[in-house]
């Protein structure tokens, strides 16, 4: 151990090294790590008004998952059935939105990298970031000017005799799902992008000559190789949108709540921040159990992943 | 062969399809901007003009949230670009080993959802706040602080990567050599490795502000009672929405196309003065041509050009003649209504005609059947004759019933008002289902975004 410090400072030199230690020491204990770590600590400590945290009345309790499990004491249900139902929706939300925006996404990411040429593919890719520099509450927002009871959607689909009266994308969803695609799909078109580029074309043209059809030649040489790049973009894709609190607020329909809605609503409506920080935890375990699964199924590291 | 045709032919499809799906509803939010309606739609179309960036510069909370977007942002870099740097640079030291864990913690801030992120950085800086006993308008409750901080959390991951990806290129030799020529530590630092990464680390601080002036997630919660462009954007969007917002997005995409072609044009001078040096280099020219200063180069000035044409046509387009195409439009609009009432009237009356001839055939053939009804003359007789008489006016119906209608007519909704009544009802559903959203979806309540 030692060794090791004095290798260290004699690498970096005294002011150098004392920075750097200081700088990475700062970030991961002062604001990654022991911050987390005192939320998993505060979700666990009964709600009491805050001059008497961290006197003997904030006591331990379990109060905050029994409640999103087993809902109010009161209630007569088995099951907190509404918040449980919010949570189980926004996974499968989630799982759902990651999968279109993966459909999307490749054929487009493989058209960029392989077929399209020159300066066109290049201003293709370029004009590609405009969109992702919009502010994400301001692509909702075009969203609901585009499917408002008087937006073009409906315009359009009465105009030409479709829909016989103006139908309430808002309410049922279709804006907020659409919208979620929307949000964060270009973190799921560039690392697939990245990766099939990087994929030498003769391997492509070698299968092309000995005769393999032109999905065979994905399936067995294209996704392979963009696995990674498809890894990351669909964890990046499923933690933003099940961590998403914009699209959800603009969006959503008047039935349905997002889970983070929940998190945020025990925060600011009704002062429970316990509780808020327990729901939030939910979600942090889900997103980390999503991760880990994605992992082991695609068998990629970590630093894949995170570009 | 055709097969292949086919398929390319959809190919094609589909990725024109998927780049109207991504910049179709920019493109209908920035016309929007461009509308006089008073609610952000193309549908129909009224005037052409430019008073909604008007509204948009003279929104005091939106500017007063500008601000302070663009000071937490400039904190943001100032703090999370030195941190990914000395986070790229334990990465290179620590050893094998560790790195696994060390990568995996740094990194995690990238994968945690923002939302964590906020609500933790508040807690426990709230903690910590206590602990030293600090008042409630100390740092440790400071708005600004705490969102420099919650953001820089995982901005700082960001940064870290690019400096990552760009120490990949560092040749370790350079600084030895320094070192071995007597340079400290510090000068190496300075005069080799901070010159190799000036690109990195200006990429990185071009992230950085960007990815902390857009951020929600985590603002919403460290802000407390600082108000910033995306809280006040959020709590606009959602109560009540009008066109100016779509000003504020057409603003913000024409910079960003505006700095992504100059961004362009300055990385192909770079690439072919790379190119030249490596020609000389290999000898196959004997100098470098000498380029032209940047601020001279031909492609700028086009685009600098297409810029200005089009930001002096647009408030030229916009300013001019805007009050008459309003005037005519709300004539138009009360012609378009006085019809709608004429033809509703006519509908009316014709369908009273339709009925009193039916009650008179009816009334016929009860004359036919008279033996059996006595019982029925109650309703034949001269008791219905008021009615008769009124279908009978209504074969004038202008007068009889234009008194009715001329609530929704005459002057009461004559000064402007109606556009919004109008608009109104066609969005009477939505509003309706908004806020009974409202009341469940939070943020009514809250006061840290309402205020």
């Amino acid at each position: 151990m030692f060794q090791f410090w004095s290798d260290y400072f004699r690498k970096n030199g005294l002011t150098l090294g004392l920075f750097l230690l200081l700088s990475v020491a700062i970030w991961m204990l002062v604001m990654i790590v022991l911050p987390q770590l005192y939320m998993l600590d505060f979700s666990f400590r009964a709600n009491v008004p805050p001059p008497q945290w961290g006197t003997d009345s904030h006591v331990y309790t379990f109060e905050h998952y029994q409640y999103l499990i087993y809902g109010n004491v009161n209630s007569t249900d088995a099951f907190n059935y509404i918040d449980l139902g919010v949570f189980g929706r926004t996974i499968l939300a989630s799982v759902f939105v990651t999968l279109i925006d993966v459909c999307l996404c490749y054929p487009v990411a493989y058209y960029l990298a392989h077929v399209a040429k020159g300066g066109w593919g290049r201003l293709m890719v370029m004009s590609l970031i405009v969109p992702f520099w919009v502010n994400e509450l301001l692509r909702a927002f075009s969203f609901k000017v585009m499917f408002g009871a008087s937006g073009v959607v409906n315009n359009v689909l009465v105009g030409i005799g479709i829909l016989d009266q103006p139908y309430d994308f808002i309410r049922e969803n279709v804006a907020l799902y659409s919208g979620l695609c929307y949000a964060y799909i270009l973190l799921m078109i560039f690392p697939i992008y990245n990766a099939i580029e990087s994929l030498d074309k003769n391997q492509i043209e070698a299968a092309r000559d000995l005769g393999s059809p032109w999905w065979r030649i994905h399936w067995r040489i294209v996704i392979p190789h963009a696995k990674p790049g498809i890894t990351s973009g669909c964890t990046m894709v499923f933690m933003l949108t099940a961590g998403a609190l914009a699209a959800p607020q603009i969006l959503g329909g008047p039935s349905s709540l997002w889970f983070t809605q929940l998190v945020y609503k025990w925060f600011n409506n009704s002062a429970n921040w316990a509780r808020g920080s327990a729901y939030a935890l939910v979600l942090l375990i889900a997103c980390i159990v999503f991760v880990l699964l994605m992992m082991r199924i695609f068998k990629v590291r970590l630093g894949e992943i995170a570009r | 062969m055709t097969s292949d045709r086919v398929r390319q032919f959809f190919v094609l499809f589909f990725v024109l399809g998927f780049f109207l799906y991504l910049f179709g509803p920019l493109i209908i939010m920035g016309l929007t901007a461009f509308n006089s309606s008073a609610f952000p739609r193309v549908t129909p179309w009224e005037c052409f003009t430019v008073e909604w960036f008007d509204v948009l510069a003279n929104d005091s909370r939106l500017l007063e949230g500008l601000k302070n977007s663009f000071l937490i942002g400039f904190g943001v870099v100032l703090f999370a670009v030195p941190l990914g740097l000395a986070g790229a640079l334990m990465l290179t030291q620590v050893k094998q080993r560790v790195r696994p864990w060390y990568y995996t913690i740094v990194i995690s801030p990238i994968l945690v959802p923002g939302v964590v992120l906020g609500i933790s950085t508040l807690l426990f800086w709230d903690r910590i706040g206590v602990m030293f006993g600090a008042s409630r308008d100390s740092i440790f409750y400071n708005g600004f602080f705490l969102t420099i901080i919650g953001q820089s959390t995982f901005i700082a991951a960001y940064t870290m990567l690019v400096f990552i990806s760009r120490l990949q290129r560092f040749d370790s030799a350079q600084e030895e050599a320094a070192l071995d020529l007597g340079a400290t530590h510090v000068q190496a630092f300075r005069k080799i490795l901070l010159p190799f990464l000036k690109p990195a680390i200006a990429s990185a601080a071009v992230l950085a502000f960007l990815a902390s002036f857009e951020n929600y997630n985590t603002t919403v919660f460290t802000s407390i009672s600082t108000s910033t462009l995306t809280t006040v954007l959020a709590s606009k969007v959602r109560y009540g929405i009008d066109p100016s917002i779509s000003a504020l997005a057409v603003v913000i995409v024409v910079l960003t196309v505006f700095g992504a072609a100059i961004h362009e044009v300055l990385k192909r001078r770079e690439q072919a003065e790379a190119e030249q040096a490596g020609m000389v280099a290999a000898g196959l020219i004997k100098e470098k041509k000498v380029q032209t200063k940047w601020f001279i180069d031909p492609a700028i000035i086009c685009i600098l050009l297409v810029f200005i044409a089009g930001l002096g046509t647009a408030f030229f387009a916009g300013t001019v003649g805007v009050g008459e195409c309003k005037v005519l439009v709300k004539e138009q609009k009360q012609a378009e209504t006085a019809k709608r009432i004429q033809a509703l009237q006519e509908r009316t009356a014709a369908k009273k005609a339709a009925a009193a001839e039916e009650a008179e055939t009816q009334k016929q053939e009860k004359a036919n059947r008279t033996g059996t009804e006595n019982f029925n003359s109650i309703f034949d007789g001269d008791n219905l004759l008021p009615q008769a008489s009124e279908s009978d006016s209504a074969t004038q119906p202008r007068t009889g019933t234009e008194n009715f209608n001329g609530i929704f007519n005459g002057g009461n909704l004559q000064p402007g008002s109606e556009v919004e009544n109008n608009e109104k009802s066609e969005d009477g559903a939505r509003t309706g289902t908004e806020n009974f959203n409202g009341i469940f979806s939070s943020g009514n309540l809250s006061p840290s975004t309402t205020e």
